[in-house]
This record gives C-alpha cells, sequence and structure tokens, in this order.
C-alpha cells in the first residue's frame, strides 16, 4: 500500500455529512477501503488521457426525452397512510431548523 | 493601518468615503412546463397540498427520472435570449437533509451547465455578464406549526410536495450592477425576457420568479470586490430595492466602524425593513455533487437549437428599439414601461394609425396602468386625434379612455355617451365674458398681470361647464380679451 490518500478524520467528516452514525471499527475498516479506492483512481489518473473525450455516463447514449404530456398521479390518501405522520392532506415532520440549505 | 485593513476594501474608512455597491445576482425561474422536470404530474400552482405527486418526485424507491424535452426547449430558448453559449450538459445530485425534498437529494446541474457565458442588456445600454443558466427541480413546501409561527420555536413542520420536481431554471449573473436601481432594471428585464420568451410567467407573488441577491460594498475606485453577504427572501422588485439599499448601507456602516464584514446569508424582513443574520460561511453546506447516474447527458444537436432560435419571438431589447423608431421623442423610461406592460404592439399600431406618437405613450404610460383591456389601436389613434382637433380636452380624453378600455368602441360614442361635445365657440366666449364681468376685481388684477389670476378664471370655467372646456382654449380666450 502507498501512501495514506484519506486520513480518518475526512472519513468521518463524510461520514457526518451523510448522517452515518459509525464505530470506530467501521471508521478504520472504511477509511483503509476508501484509501484502497483511492490509489485505483490514482493509477488511472496517472494515465495520459488527454486526447480523450471525458465519458460522462457509462451508458453510451444521450438526450433520453420524454414529452411534456401530463400523466397519472398518486392517491393523496393512500401516499399519506404510508407515512409516519400526517396532517391536513400534508406530511408532518419534526421540527425543521432554519431555511432550506 | 492593519494588515487586515490593507487586504479589506473600505475598512475603517473615513466617514466622507464614497461607496460603490456591487451586486450580483441569482434568478430562478419556474419553467411554464405543463409536467415536472423528470415526472409526469402536473406543473401548476396552488392546488390541494400533496396532489401533483407521483413516485418519482416523492423519490420512492425504484422510480427514475426522465428528462421533460419542453423544460430542455425553454432552457434553451432562455439561453438563446441571454446570448449564452448553448453547450453539452450534465445533471448532478446535490445532496442534503431537509425535508423539502424527500430523496434528500436535488437533481440539478453543477460543473456542466446548459446555458454559459452570456449576457444581459438593461433599458440603458449597459450589459451586464450572465455566468451560466442551468437546469434544475424545485423542492416541496415546508410550513411550519406551533411555537407562535417563529421558525426556530416550532412545534413541527408540514409539507407538500406539489412543487417538488417543477422545472426551474437559475440564472446566475456575474456581479456588475451597481446599485439598487439597477438590480432591480436587471431583475425587470429578465422576467420581461423570461415572458417574452414563454419560458415562465414571471410572477413574484407567486414565487415562480425568486431572487437571491449578492450584495458588498467597497469604496469607488477600488478594483477588488468586499466580503458579499447573500440576501433571502426578496420577494418583489420593490422589495429588492429595499433590500439591497438597507444591506449596502449596513456594510458601510460596519466598514466605516472598522468592523469586518462576515461573509453570511441573511433573511430580508419586509415588515420591519432589515435584514438579518441566518448562518455565516462556516456553517455553509458541502453537497457533496456528483454526477446523476438515473440520467443520461443532455447534448442538443445543433439543428434543434437553430431551429429553437428560429422561432425566438421578438425580445423587449428589440421591441424598445421599434418603438423607440417609432417615437423617437419619448423618454426611454416610458418606451421601456410600454414593453414591460406589453402596450409596444399597440402603441406601434395607433401610432402608424395616425396618433401623434407623444400624446399616445403618454395615455400608455399615465392612463393604462392597468391594462388596455378592450381598447383597440384604432380607438386610441382616434381618440389621440380627437384629442388634437381640439374636440376633447386631456381630462375629457382620460375619461373616454376608461370606457373604452372597459367595453371597446369607439372614441366617438364613449365621447357622446359621456356629454363631452366640444364647446361651441361662441357659448365658451360669452361665458367668459359674463366671469369677467362679475369678477371684476380680479380681473383688473389678470389685466395688470398677476399670472395667478389665469387659473382662477380657468377654474371658474371649468366649474361652470363642469370640465367640458378646453383650458387652453380658455387661456387663449383670456388672453385676447386682455387685448
Amino acid at each position: 500500500m502507498g501512501q495514506q490518500r484519506i486520513t480518518r478524520a475526512e472519513c468521518a467528516h463524510v461520514a457526518a455529512l451523510a448522517r452515518l452514525e459509525l464505530t470506530e471499527e467501521e471508521l478504520d475498516r472504511f477509511t483503509g477501503q476508501l484509501d484502497e479506492l483511492l490509489d485505483h483512481v490514482a493509477e488511472v489518473e496517472a494515465l495520459d488521457l488527454e486526447a480523450l473525450p471525458p465519458t460522462m455516463h457509462a451508458l453510451p447514449i444521450a438526450n433520453l426525452l420524454r414529452p411534456d404530456t401530463p400523466g397519472e398521479v398518486l392517491d393523496r390518501d393512500e401516499v399519506l397512510a404510508q407515512a409516519p405522520f400526517a396532517e391536513d392532506g400534508q406530511f408532518r415532520v419534526p421540527p425543521v431548523l432554519g431555511e432550506a440549505p | 493601518m492593519s494588515d487586515e485593513a490593507q487586504t479589506i476594501p473600505g475598512l475603517g474608512a473615513p466617514a466622507d468615503t464614497e461607496w460603490e455597491t456591487v451586486v450580483g445576482l441569482e434568478v430562478h425561474a419556474e419553467l411554464a412546463t405543463a409536467t415536472k422536470l423528470f415526472s409526469a404530474s402536473p406543473n401548476r400552482f396552488g392546488g390541494e397540498p400533496n396532489t401533483h405527486i407521483d413516485p418519482v418526485s416523492l423519490g420512492l424507491p425504484g422510480s427514475l427520472p426522465v428528462l421533460n424535452e419542453k423544460a430542455v426547449e425553454l432552457a434553451i430558448r432562455v439561453g438563446l435570449a441571454l446570448n449564452c453559449r448553448i453547450q453539452p450538459s450534465v445533471f448532478a445530485r446535490k445532496n442534503y437533509f431537509y425535508p423539502d425534498m424527500p430523496k434528500d437529494f436535488q437533481i440539478s446541474q453543477y460543473d456542466q451547465p446548459i446555458n454559459v457565458d452570456g449576457w444581459l442588456e438593461l433599458p440603458s445600454g449597459k450589459r451586464v455578464g450572465i455566468e451560466r443558466a442551468h437546469l434544475e427541480e424545485d423542492t416541496g413546501k415546508t410550513v411550519h406549526i406551533g411555537g407562535g409561527g417563529r421558525i426556530h420555536e416550532a412545534g413541527y413542520s408540514l409539507v407538500d410536495y406539489n412543487r417538488a420536481g417543477v422545472p426551474l431554471i437559475e440564472i446566475v449573473g456575474h456581479p456588475e450592477l451597481r446599485s439598487a436601481e439597477e438590480a432591480r432594471q436587471y431583475v425587470s428585464e429578465l422576467r420581461s425576457i423570461l415572458v417574452a420568451v414563454g419560458a415562465s410567467d414571471g410572477k413574484m407573488e407567486e414565487g415562480s420568479l425568486r431572487v437571491d441577491c449578492n450584495v458588498s460594498v467597497r469604496p469607488v475606485g477600488s478594483d477588488r470586490l468586499g466580503t458579499r453577504c447573500e440576501i433571502k427572501n426578496v420577494n418583489s422588485l420593490r422589495s429588492l430595492g429595499r433590500a439591497v439599499e438597507y444591506e449596502a448601507r449596513r456594510q458601510i456602516d460596519q466598514l466605516t466602524s472598522g468592523q469586518a464584514i462576515e461573509q453570511q446569508t441573511r433573511h430580508w424582513n419586509e415588515d420591519d425593513g432589515r435584514t438579518h443574520a441566518l448562518r455565516s460561511k462556516e456553517e455553509d453546506y458541502d453537497y457533496r455533487y456528483f454526477p446523476e447516474p438515473d440520467l443520461l447527458p443532455l447534448n442538443p444537436s445543433t439543428e434543434w437549437v437553430e431551429q429553437i432560435r428560429q422561432a425566438l419571438p421578438a425580445l423587449p431589447r428589440d421591441r424598445r428599439l421599434r418603438l423607440t423608431a417609432a417615437a423617437p421623442s419619448v423618454d426611454i423610461d416610458h418606451i421601456a414601461l410600454a414593453v414591460e406592460r406589453s402596450m409596444d404592439e399597440l402603441a406601434l399600431a395607433a401610432i402608424s394609425g395616425g396618433g401623434a406618437a407623444e400624446r399616445v405613450m403618454t395615455h400608455i404610460v399615465q392612463n393604462l396602468a392597468d391594462g388596455s383591456g378592450q381598447l383597440t389601436s384604432e380607438a386610441l389613434a382616434e381618440l389621440v386625434g380627437m384629442e388634437q382637433a381640439g374636440e376633447l380636452t386631456a381630462t375629457q380624453a382620460k375619461k373616454v379612455l376608461a370606457v373604452l378600455v372597459e367595453g371597446g368602441g369607439s372614441p366617438q360614442d364613449a365621447a357622446q355617451t359621456l356629454g363631452f361635445e366640444a364647446m361651441d365657440t361662441g357659448e365658451l366666449e360669452s361665458l367668459v365674458d359674463s366671469l369677467i364681468a362679475e369678477h371684476a376685481e380680479e380681473w383688473s388684477r389678470f389685466c395688470d398681470g398677476d399670472g395667478k389670476l389665469t387659473g382662477f378664471f380657468v377654474g371658474q370655467v371649468m366649474k361652470a361647464t363642469q370640465g367640458r372646456a378646453d383650458g387652453k382654449a380658455v387661456t387663449q380666450l383670456l388672453n385676447s380679451r386682455r387685448g
């Protein structure tokens, strides 16, 4: 294994951004796994790819579009029946602090 | 001077410093499609909560987004109208946790937006650079309940996903605006363009056009930008102007008192007329953008883009130029207002139909603020003709106009119904003579050159005729009687 590409603290930060709660043992394990992944990325980065256009998607197609025609909507009562809490035809959620990001 | 003062433009500047406001705007506009950006539920304002929902807009497992062709076309129209380069683009996930997006991310365009490097021209002729205009989906609406309605004390929140997934175009301008008034003009012009190309209804009051403003200040002559604050919740052109004014003043006060500006997001409060800190740069979000694997790249063909370009209607700038050519003596602000009100076609037709340009424009600017209703260009031209021929006074013409707006028809008929027949010259003369006799003292003062008495006599005539007389004709008559 080469130089370390990601620190334990960075891994913890990324986990926190994704709202993942990791144990100390998991943090060690995932830091190691992410490091290996980055090793692989470094191998690709080392290649001379100047002449190649960047790949934007795994599938070699583009421009998949649909016509702007209204379709079926879901039944509100059926949807809300599956939500943990509902009120006045709306989803009821814990209070959110501040504005949307 | 400390090191810090040298790197922050204007920090600790003397009270008599001249300041420049720097504004850059991000405008979100909902696109006027029938359906959402990635799914087929309706894109419609209002409606019962959670009735415009489908598996994609709720982010249900297994659902897949498919891009709306019309939204792409409208985005290209906007890009072309803003002189942008249309380029291959990619959608990205903007990850964050907030209940307004049930899937915990918003699909947007990040490093490869559809439109880049454009510009918009203000009525003054100033060009403002457009960095990008990209596609993204709108979020749901949250309402905070309990705790006296204050967000931070809320008991809980209710969420309506009708708006989630509605197509938006976000137009990011360069910080090249230099005053609250220019910022207002920019949004007004942008709105006119969006409406003209049919991309959006541009209604700020319904939230289909939303503005975030980045404001900073610096001493005049400085070539560096000051620290900026982003202001949210600006819901009308008027509040935009007020918010920018307030924020610039706040920053100037802070800098002159020796305090640096903290980079913040601030919330405009319409009621107290101030901006309030929401969060600082340090709390800024890390959105962990990555390419959206469920959507394919977008690469509109040259043919398609050209086809859209050919079909673009006349833009506000061209319409102003055309109206200016037809009414060269009219102020540019009035020309711009006529275009903004979409009355330029009416004005052009009335002018080419023989109506005097200045008079036509006066009616449009002053008397048609609430729309032209049933008024036709022929009727407007004829009305102006009647005024010019002295058959109607300005006050009468205004009343006739109101009738024509309300119910259409010809100005001749409307004037007759209102009893506005031009006063016979003889009738006017005998009235003036009797008033002179009645007010001998005022008359002699008038004859001695007291100009104020002109108004007195005109007023008397108007009173006696219930406004039927032409003020100009009365003045002429008075002067000729004085000899």
